[in-house]
């Protein structure tokens, strides 16, 4: 499994790459391999406010549906519209080619509550075990 | 405070090589099984092109033999069982009085006083219970569940992969037929049969016998593209070809007629469980059909969702996927049948929103290398 350092992680298994008031939001490896194939992504229209913990759209595997939450609050600038034609691409590359929006965010509402790289992948483990 | 779990998971005697086969394990009706092992696409595709293996244990085999067998058979089941040959295979259904469905079965027909019927392992307490309750004098019942193994090699290259590995000229062998013959050091029976919509055989084994033959055909079909293969690719591929699910397409408020079983219900071989009713409720044709749905906006269909025509909800989706082959969202529910013909527009309710449907001509999925 795939924990990239420089990204911070939700308890839902999204990760947040933050590059200035821009934040990249997708899900991670650990959450595509769980869902299996996907096949079908609802995301947000660019101007939407999404809301940290709040669902922001769905992704569907072949056999399941799942809710995307967003880990930070904002404004939605950019989103993978080519996702919406080859979602396998968040199963093939889900920290790269599988990202999903990028989210304008104000400074104080920044990163915090976020799982570092480690936190996630000791947090992965124990949902693992249990 | 109690953690005990009164019913306890079933295990298939494959459950052993399904770690290094790389499946995740899924509880369906009680039993611990693969739902997929190197993802429900490529195994979907595998079978659709070369084949799959798959394991499907945890089906029931039910044994009813004896002078009345075939006699009691036709009382329960909704097709025609006399017409069955020696080694011959016949889907049928078992319908309660209301004529409501109590299981979709096969039948198989071993000598002219004995039969087996497969069942779905979800009903076969019911089925059981239903059977024994109207065993007449003369029939025996038996439960072979537990010392039954069952694989199902499914895909076009399913007979050059078997044929190696048996006793018997695969060839010859018909579709919807079985034979007995030796596998490795031990007796099966194989039978030209599947719930995919390709060419393959189910073959029945006994459970210890079950790893090393599931090995065999590992080794055997891996070259030529077979790979194993879960619940999630076994219900992709049925619902392509529009295979009822039991518990999902089909159950105990849906009359055989309703559900697009007229080709197996045969109202005219004389009485049966549930023929009077059938008759009542859709004789003069059923009220609603499952049907065929294709989704034409964005969005997957999934059992549960309303279908609506016209503005106000005319039906349920009962089972729908996103479809490997056709790369396109499918589904099967139950519409009005002024609304059943394929072209009609209907929408299906997915989170709130309505999204653009048809009803359509199935299978969805036409190219399958099965031989009728």
């Amino acid at each position: 499994m795939d924990f990239p350092a420089d990204l911070k992680y939700t308890k839902e298994h999204e990760w947040a790459r933050q590059e200035g008031k821009e934040v990249t939001v997708g899900i991670t490896s650990h959450a595509q391999e769980e869902l299996g194939d996907i096949v079908f992504l609802e995301l947000p229209e660019v101007g939407t406010e999404v809301v940290r913990g709040k669902t922001l759209g769905v992704v569907e595997s072949v056999k399941a549906v799942s809710d995307l939450y967003s880990p930070v609050s904002g404004r939605v600038v950019r989103v993978n519209e080519g996702l919406l034609d080859a979602p396998e691409r968040v199963n093939e590359d889900p920290y790269g080619k599988g990202w999903m929006i990028v989210v304008e965010t104000p400074e104080e509402t920044g990163r915090e509550g976020l799982l570092s790289a480690a936190e996630y992948e000791a947090f992965v483990k124990e949902e693992k075990g249990a | 405070m109690s953690l005990s779990n009164s019913s306890r998971q079933q295990r298939t005697p494959l459950f052993p090589l399904y770690a290094r086969c790389g499946a995740r394990v899924v509880d369906f009706h009680g039993w611990d099984l693969p739902v997929q092992f190197a993802g429900v696409m490529r195994e979907h595709r595998a079978v659709r092109t070369d084949a799959g293996l798959f394991d499907v244990s945890h089906m029931g085999e039910i044994e009813i033999s004896g002078p009345g067998a075939l006699e009691f058979i036709q009382r329960l089941c909704v097709n025609d069982a006399s017409r069955l040959a020696d080694g011959q295979v016949q889907y049928s259904a078992m319908c309660f009085d209301d004529g409501g469905i109590v299981d979709d079965v096969t039948v198989y027909r071993f000598a002219a006083d004995r039969f087996l019927f497969c069942v779905n392992a979800s009903n076969r307490g019911k089925d059981l219970d239903w059977i024994r309750k109207h065993r007449p004098e003369g029939v025996e019942v038996r439960d072979l569940s537990d010392e039954t193994a069952l694989l199902a090699l499914q895909g076009p290259k399913a007979e050059f992969i078997l044929n190696r590995l048996v006793d018997l000229s695969l060839p010859g062998l018909k579709y919807y037929h079985f034979s007995r013959c030796r596998a490795g050091g031990n007796e099966v029976v194989v039978s030209r049969t599947g719930y995919t919509g390709e060419d393959g055989f189910e073959i029945f084994l006994p459970p210890e016998a079950a790893k090393e033959l599931w090995q065999k055909i590992m080794a055997a079909g891996e070259p030529a593209g077979l790979m194993p293969a879960g619940l999630g690719a076994r219900d992709t591929l049925r619902l392509e070809m529009k295979y009822a699910l039991y518990g999902n397409d089909i159950d105990e408020t849906t009359d055989p007629l309703e559900a697009g079983l007229g080709w197996i219900t045969k109202l005219d071989k004389g009485e049966f469980f549930g023929r009077g009713a059938i008759i009542e409720r859709s004789g003069e044709g059923p009220a609603r059909k499952l049907v065929g749905i294709e989704v034409k906006g964005r969005g997957i269909a999934r059992a549960g969702h309303a279908i609506w025509a016209d503005g106000s909800e005319v039906g349920i989706v009962t089972s729908g996927t996103f479809s490997p082959t056709l790369r396109k969202a499918i589904a099967l529910g139950y519409v009005p049948t002024p609304l059943s013909r394929p072209g009609t527009a209907v929408s299906v309710e997915i989170r709130a929103a309505k999204v653009e449907a048809e009803v359509v001509r199935t299978p969805f999925y036409r190219n399958g290398s099965i031989r009728k």
